[in-house]
């Protein structure tokens, strides 16, 4: 999201999203539909819950021993034929892909759907070098159409109603199409298939890399991925470092639950597994593999507060089932990853300044982490970005006089009492039929759409010396 | 059996009927009610918000409050789970304090809970006519692991008809500060809340947290609702005055 749009504050943004009507049409219908699923899927999968705590303790394990993971990663990929770039930061890995570009003649990339390139708006750095991005998962290619962002983990056209969609093909592409996805697909599908043919370059991300046999997973539902990767000449893989696990039999346990999680499918329609480029004597693959190994930040969370969300998956469920996130979309966020996860997520990449606002776009209600197919423990970390944030005094000065006066009132009775009964003067003006309304300040982001009962006549300590004698 | 009253901040200034109920229902069981003086607020809100150590500090006079208590019972299952996952961590630093709050956390029950798991109830005699409809706050449900005790408790009042609430594990949008940091999501999600409350036909919504109670039952007063928002010790104990 650019610069301009994250000027506004977040609770302005959140606003906006939740006046646009489209927008709450098609969250509904998406995040609803999407839960089912994945309730469905676990309630058929007795061996679930099992697995997604052998996930997480994969994961908790391959983190320790991160630098040896990668390495022999890159050895096998090496011994493949392919090459393997370390990028310290997203421009990095950026100027690795332009550098590609130049040197291979690139004119036309195809991209399969991959955030970690959106994390290092790769898009943008192409069409700047003169490389055409095309992007080619349907969601993706629709919010290329529309110069948008995604606004989901794995759904990223999310927020758009078919019948925008509908509209936004037929201004872009010329020609009057019904707003009927098995049309417009076919609409999409008939554009993208000559640029697979000409592309110089196909670019995707990595859900995992097998570290014992240097294999690029990629899970898809289209089967563009599949064509990203054998059709174009160059094949460039971007990969977050912690998404390398160690072995084919842990992959088989993230692929039971991944598909599941994310949009209810046992597995999902294509599991590509890429090794090397093409060898000697085959007739199909990509004649160079380029595996980009990005930090960005990721390494140091390793011993950090964040370290949790290193174990991420992107399946996106836990977007689906946030409070915050079916009411604003992801959008509103303002960053590359939306929804809870997002949150963390941000933190890590651009420090915990950049979230004093997002870290409290939560009520903290646990769904996230109920879901959540590895249990990463989305509420407690962001408790604990808000107490950084608090520590670091980056917080309102005037927030942080209001918890100072709670903690007071909180630790001395008497305060305690002293507080009851000015506020039973105070709000005198303002109790209407045994309710309080229209109350000013602070209490007044209450009252607006919300009543508030008034501190009682007598509170319970008060009353308690009469029910001492029963 | 002996009892203390952990009254919480809500229970205490806005929801006293809340507590007066609870201390008659565990009289009528035959349970020994105290209420340890001075008590204030968990310290959740600091908590929540990132303000550890002055939560901590919270904490610790909480602790020290209830040393002597047999069990603790409290009316919202945020303030036990504060207390029951939260005080531990906070309090680390001083293993005597640390010792303390693990006990506490150990003897601390949210109301549902001391009732099934601890008295072995599975029936009040109590009667209560009307329908109503029971909503899982998220600490209780997610945090306390509890969704059956409250809806058995319900289940054994005569004359009460329990309605299934379509999306009954969904926030109601409280969350605390997050209320008042973002007030119109906090609204937005508590409208979808109660229009599946009000698509029950109950006449009362069941919550055991007195942070949803204010919120939902705010919302449906504001709307003029007929649909009341009461606490699970009010329909055990109606004579208490819901």
């Amino acid at each position: 999201m650019s610069d301009r749009q994250l000027k506004t504050p977040f609770p302005e943004r959140a606003h906006a999203a939740l006046g646009d009507a489209h927008l709450q049409e098609a969250l509904t219908i998406a995040t609803t539909k999407f839960i089912d699923l994945r309730k469905e899927a676990f309630a058929d999968f007795p061996a679930g819950e099992a697995l997604r705590d052998r996930a997480r303790a994969i994961k908790e394990a391959t983190l320790q021993g991160l630098d040896k993971h990668l390495e022999r990663l890159a050895d096998n990929i090496e011994r493949l034929g392919g090459h393997v770039h370390w990028a310290a930061t997203g421009d990095e890995a950026r100027d690795i892909i332009l550098r590609l570009c130049r040197d291979k003649g690139v004119r036309m990339a195809v991209k399969s759907k991959s955030m970690a390139t959106e994390e290092i708006e790769l898009n943008e750095a192409l069409e700047a070098a003169g490389v055409k991005p095309i992007e080619t998962d349907l969601g993706e290619y629709i919010i290329q159409l529309a110069h948008e962002k995604p606004s989901h983990i794995i759904a990223p056209a999310i927020h758009k109603t078919k019948g925008q969609v509908a509209e936004l093909f037929s201004k872009e592409l010329g020609g009057r199409f019904a707003a009927d996805p098995e049309v417009l697909t076919a609409v999409a599908r008939k554009e993208l298939r000559q640029k697979f043919l000409e592309a110089d370059m196909g670019i995707t991300g990595a859900n995992f890399a097998v570290a014992e046999t240097g294999t690029i997973v990629l899970v898809t539902n289209e089967g563009n991925g599949r064509m990203v990767t054998s059709l174009p000449r160059i094949h460039v893989a971007v990969m977050g470092m912690e998404k390398v696990i160690p072995t084919m039999t842990d992959l088989m346990v993230f692929l039971a639950i991944l598909a599941r999680s994310a949009t209810g499918q046992k597995l999902s329609s294509y599991t590509t597994l890429v090794r090397g480029p093409r060898q000697p004597g085959e007739t199909e693959g990509p004649e160079e593999l380029h595996l980009i190994l990005m930090d960005n930040g990721r390494t140091r969370q390793i011993a950090g507060t964040l370290r949790e969300a290193l174990y991420c998956l992107r399946c996106g469920a836990c977007l689906n089932v946030c409070p915050v996130y079916r009411q604003i979309g992801g959008h509103a966020y303002g960053y590359t990853y939306p929804g809870p996860i997002g949150i963390l997520l941000t933190a890590m990449l651009k420090g915990t300044g950049s979230v004093k606002d997002l870290a409290h776009a939560s009520s903290l209600c646990g769904a996230c982490k109920d879901v959540c197919p590895v249990r990463i423990d989305i509420p407690r970390m962001l408790v604990e970005l808000r107490e950084h944030i608090d520590s670091e005094k980056i917080a309102p000065w005037g927030e942080r006089v209001v918890f100072g006066l709670a903690r007071r009132a909180m630790s001395s009775p008497g305060l305690w009492r002293l507080g009851a009964k000015l506020g039973r003067i105070a709000q005198r003006p303002f109790v209407r039929s045994g309710r309080l309304r229209g109350l000013p300040l602070l209490f007044g982001k209450w009252t607006r759409t919300r009543d508030l009962p008034p501190v009682a006549a007598r509170t319970f300590s008060e009353r308690w010396k009469e029910l001492e004698r029963p | 059996m002996k009892a203390s009253i952990m009254i919480t901040c809500l229970g205490d200034l806005l929801f006293p009927d809340v507590g007066v109920a609870m201390v008659r229902l565990l009289r009528r069981l035959g349970v020994t009610v105290d209420f340890p003086q001075g008590q204030t607020c968990c310290g959740m809100p600091l908590f929540n918000s990132g303000y550890h150590h002055d939560a901590a500090l919270v904490a610790a006079r909480t602790v020290r409050l209830f040393e002597g208590a047999e069990h603790v019972v409290v009316p919202s299952g945020s303030c036990a789970w504060m207390v029951k996952e939260e005080y531990p961590g906070l309090l680390k630093d001083d293993p005597a304090l640390k010792a303390q709050a693990l006990a506490l956390a150990k003897k601390t029950y949210e109301l549902s809970q001391f009732l099934v798991g601890v008295l072995g109830v599975t029936s009040i005699d109590s009667s209560f006519k009307g329908r109503v409809t029971y909503h899982d706050s998220c600490h209780l449900l997610r945090g306390l692991g509890e969704s059956q005790s409250p809806r058995a408790l319900l289940r054994g009042v005569k004359g009460c008809e329990v309605l299934d609430l379509p999306g009954s594990d969904e926030c109601c949008g409280f969350g605390g500060s997050f209320s008042v940091r973002l007030p119109e999501v906090s609204s937005a999600i508590l409208d979808k809340k109660l229009a599946n409350v009000e698509s029950t036909g109950a006449d009362c919504l069941v919550a055991c947290d007195a942070g949803c109670l204010m919120q939902m039952g705010g919302g449906l007063s504001r709307r003029g609702s007929r649909v009341r928002a009461v606490h699970l010790a009010q329909i055990l104990e109606p004579e208490a005055g819901a």
